[in-house]
């Protein structure tokens, strides 16, 4: 069974994030020769993650490609190199990039990154496990569920429950049910700390 | 809008924004600068580079214990809630932090048993050039340890007590330890008897926990951080008091003495020559040899009109500027910054808090890292091997490959800032006694009428985490602003020889009480007492407060901080302070969040058990109202007034 999109996404909970970093680790594996951990370090080129997770506000946001359609890197890519595979992911090949870098200058989330030797490098969704029915690598990897795979419609629908348990439970105030009210980032263990140290962590 | 927050602000902002952010020194804001444009990284960069840190990490929640793992916990419930072998987060938070006092209580016990080694030479005459300097306090720490002194030669009593000390590591059976039976208030060690926690041997206790530790051995938090706690104590009134004895056996007990502080005081004239490290067996020396004519008169020849300007850094260096007087550059966080000045010949390290990265650093300058200790290499540095046999040939040897590196200095890269500030150090337990008239009256009678408050010791430790030097510098300034004497060692001393508060006219910033018992003494309101290991030196004055009083230290209206705490030795240290009854706080969070179990046993039950706990708050000011309600409730219950 392929997987497609938009049929099935990610989901990412930034509130949920310990910044790990293990999907960055299953990221490089995955797009390493051996595919193996113990393998991958010792490759030459040494294979880079796609995914990284990247601190914002008091959050830790596990940044990914998020296969826009149309996408702006596809559209930029003079060469063709940039392109949607039938499953509806954008993927590049290599063999086709002429290094102009266009891509890393249109993608409105900053995510190809480039290297001489090994060209534009981005996330290809894990197509080649997506073709065998199985989730992408940092999902796999994600220990806390901040990275989550599935039917789209089913991880949105999960969201809408817990936004309507929200409302009816009186989360928000009575009358304003309907406004989006500005909160504090959604605390979590790490958030908790980071917080501790707002008065003297000058990198907080 | 939520505010900006400062993170982001960095990311925008100048560089000039991030060198003045990370520390209230300003060399680290010039030196940082220089850093950059010579394209050297420190430590600094380097905690931004690992940003973000893991979670699982910072909660104490991962465990590599066992091939079978690493395991980890999802704090949020998401995930596994056990490891492989059921381990839930309470039992490997636990396994992790007693882990930490091992590795805290080893490093300074093992720095103990390098000076016991020496005591022990020296009868034999295989350490010509150490000698007994404090006879009166090696036939004290005889009689103590129930060795017989009566009638005997000196070295006969050294090589008595060296032995009883070396078995202290190793001895077997379930005695308590001979230093613990022969300093520690009999009240304490009624407590520690009872909870199960009284230390029998200073390895054993380590090895221990090693064992306790291991797959599949001990699973109950409370029975882990008890052997943390028996562990610590070995440290406390083991380790730490037994290497604080013999160095004052040895090199002489510190009296008060007056120097200079911070990087100004490297020359451009003069050989500079950095020691860092702890253990001052060997910096000792180094300062003799930068003394030997034969060297000053090389160090003129290669250029250098000053002659040999040896400075410390870290904890060896609190040790030759409590002794001797000598000059310290920095703290744990300035070691890179002293090479990026250009200026330093050598930097002479032993052991503890020497990171690698400054042979990395020394790299880009004419700077030589030697390393001395066989415990204690460095890629790229020169390792000349210390020999206690020939000390003062060694140190010698070393000094000369700094000297004849002089020429090699490229002035045009050398940049020393001018900041330096006058201190007095050197206030050991005796030194305290000798100031308020050789009892403790005084600061009893003071404590008892309230212009003294009450006592706080602080240890250092400085950490990229929290703004360099600024939690030290405000919480001391904040009790003594409250009449709370403040007492200290490590990395704390250092920043406030930085910052002034060593001086004794900083008795300005202290509250009318206070103010008025430092002037009349002619002392600091904040007074160094040596290396962190010297932390037994705080132990031994809260003993000697305690009995005075006839209570016990739990009662005392005193409390500890490691206000920018950041090493395993620190986690041992505030383990036996909390252990001898002393409430200590934490500016830097544990890694024990992860286990809801463990932080209620660190911050509350503890209280129950030893007198003492944990609190954990990085904001300084905040901490300093809760020290003061502390020390306020402890008045209430003696029944003195507020």
């Amino acid at each position: 069974m392929t997987l497609t999109q938009p049929e099935y996404l990610i989901y990412v909970d930034p509130s949920k994030c310990v910044g790990c970093r293990s999907c960055e680790i299953a990221c490089a594996v995955e797009h390493s020769d051996s595919r193996d951990l113990f393998g991958a370090i010792f490759e030459e080129p040494l294979p880079r993650p796609r995914t990284r997770v990247v601190v914002a506000d008091r959050l830790l946001v596990p940044m990914r490609c998020m296969h826009c359609d149309p996408a702006p890197c596809e559209q930029a890519c003079p060469t063709g190199a940039m392109h949607r595979t039938e499953e509806g992911f954008v993927v590049a090949d290599r063999e086709k990039c002429i290094g102009c870098r266009t891509c890393l200058l249109a993608c409105p989330f900053g995510h190809p990154s480039y290297d001489s030797t090994l060209k534009v490098i981005k996330c290809d969704h894990c197509i080649e496990r997506m073709r065998r029915g199985l989730p992408p690598a940092c999902v796999e990897a994600c220990p806390t569920g901040a990275l989550r795979f599935g039917r789209a419609e089913d991880l949105l629908y999960e969201e809408k429950r817990k936004k309507a348990l929200e409302m009816i439970l009186g989360v928000q105030e009575a009358g304003v049910v309907y406004a989006r009210i500005e909160k504090e980032a959604p605390e979590s263990p790490i958030s908790k700390v980071k917080e501790m140290y707002k008065p003297v962590g000058w990198w907080v | 809008m939520p505010e900006e927050r400062i993170y982001e602000r960095l990311m925008k902002a100048s560089r000039k924004e991030f060198y003045r952010s990370v520390s209230m020194d300003s060399t680290v804001e010039q030196l940082l600068e220089k850093a950059e444009k010579d394209g050297v990284e420190t430590a600094w960069h380097r905690f931004l580079a690992q940003q973000p840190q893991c979670g699982f990490g910072q909660l104490g929640v991962c465990c590599r214990n066992c091939n079978m793992g690493p395991c980890r916990i999802d704090p949020f419930g998401y995930g596994p809630q056990k490891g492989v072998c059921g381990a839930t987060a309470d039992t490997i938070v636990a396994r992790n932090l007693i882990r930490m006092i091992a590795a805290g209580a080893a490093a300074h016990s093992d720095h103990a048993r390098d000076i016991a080694e020496v005591l022990a030479a020296i009868p034999e005459g295989r350490a010509k050039d150490y000698k007994i300097t404090d006879e009166a306090k090696l036939m004290d720490l005889a009689k103590r340890l129930g060795v017989d002194v009566e009638g005997k030669e000196l070295n006969d009593v050294a090589k008595e007590v060296a032995e009883v000390l070396l078995m202290e590591f190793g001895k077997p059976g379930e005695e308590p330890l001979k230093l613990v039976e022969g300093y520690a208030p009999e009240k304490r060690r009624k407590i520690w008897e009872k909870v199960g926690v009284m230390p029998r041997a200073i390895d054993r206790e380590v090895v221990e926990i090693m064992h306790r530790t291991h797959m599949g051995v001990d699973a109950d938090p409370l029975s882990l951080i008890a052997q943390g706690i028996r562990a610590s104590l070995g440290d406390g009134w083991g380790g730490s008091l037994m290497a604080t004895l013999l160095s004052d056996i040895l090199l002489g007990t510190p009296k008060p003495v007056k120097s200079i502080a911070n990087l100004g005081v490297l020359r451009e004239d003069a050989v500079n020559i950095v020691v860092h490290g702890h253990n001052p067996i060997l910096s000792s020396k180094v300062v003799e040899a930068a003394r030997d004519p034969e060297l000053l008169e090389l160090a003129k020849k290669a250029g250098a009109s000053g002659g040999i300007n040896v400075v410390g850094m870290c904890c060896t260096g609190n040790e030759v500027l409590m002794r001797y007087g000598i000059p310290i550059a920095g703290n744990m966080l300035q070691q890179e910054l002293a090479i990026i000045t250009g200026a330093v010949e050598a930097v002479i390290v032993d052991y503890q808090c020497i990171m690698p990265a400054i042979a990395n650093v020394a790299s880009c300058y004419h700077t030589k890292v030697i390393t001395t200790e066989p415990k204690a290499h460095m890629p790229g540095a020169i390792h000349i091997e210390f020999d206690k046999e020939n000390a003062l040939e060694t140190a010698k040897k070393i000094v000369r490959v700094a000297v004849e590196n002089f020429p090699n200095r490229v002035k045009e890269r050398v940049f020393i800032p001018k900041e330096k500030m006058e201190l007095v150090a050197g206030f050991s337990v005796e030194a305290i006694l000798e100031a308020l008239g050789g009892t403790l009256d005084p600061l009893a009678e003071a404590l008892k009428s309230g212009k003294i408050k009450g006592v706080a010791g602080i240890v250092g430790c400085v950490n990229p985490k929290v703004r360099h030097d600024y939690s030290h510098v405000t919480l001391t300034k904040e009790l003594i602003k409250n009449d709370i004497l403040v007492v200290g060692t490590g990395c704390w001393a250092i920043a406030m020889s930085k910052h002034g508060l060593f001086k004794p006219e900083a008795a300005e910033l202290a509250g009318p009480g206070l103010k008025e018992i430092c002037k009349s003494l002619g002392i600091p309101p904040a007074l160094h007492m040596g290396s962190c290991v010297d932390c037994s030196r705080m132990l031994i004055a809260l003993a000697a407060l305690a009995d005075h009083l006839g209570v016990d230290i739990s009662d005392l209206p005193a409390v500890g901080s490691a206000p920018e705490w950041m090493s395993e030795k620190a986690v041992s240290i505030g383990t036996y302070f909390v252990s001898s009854g002393v409430f200590t706080h934490l500016g830097t969070v544990p890694p024990v969040l992860g286990s809801k179990g463990v932080v209620e046993i660190l911050t509350d039950k503890a209280e129950d058990l030893v007198g003492g706990k944990f609190y954990v708050e990085p904001d300084p000011i905040k901490a300093a109202q809760t020290m003061i309600q502390v020390i306020k409730e402890k008045r209430k219950k003696l029944g003195w007034p507020e």
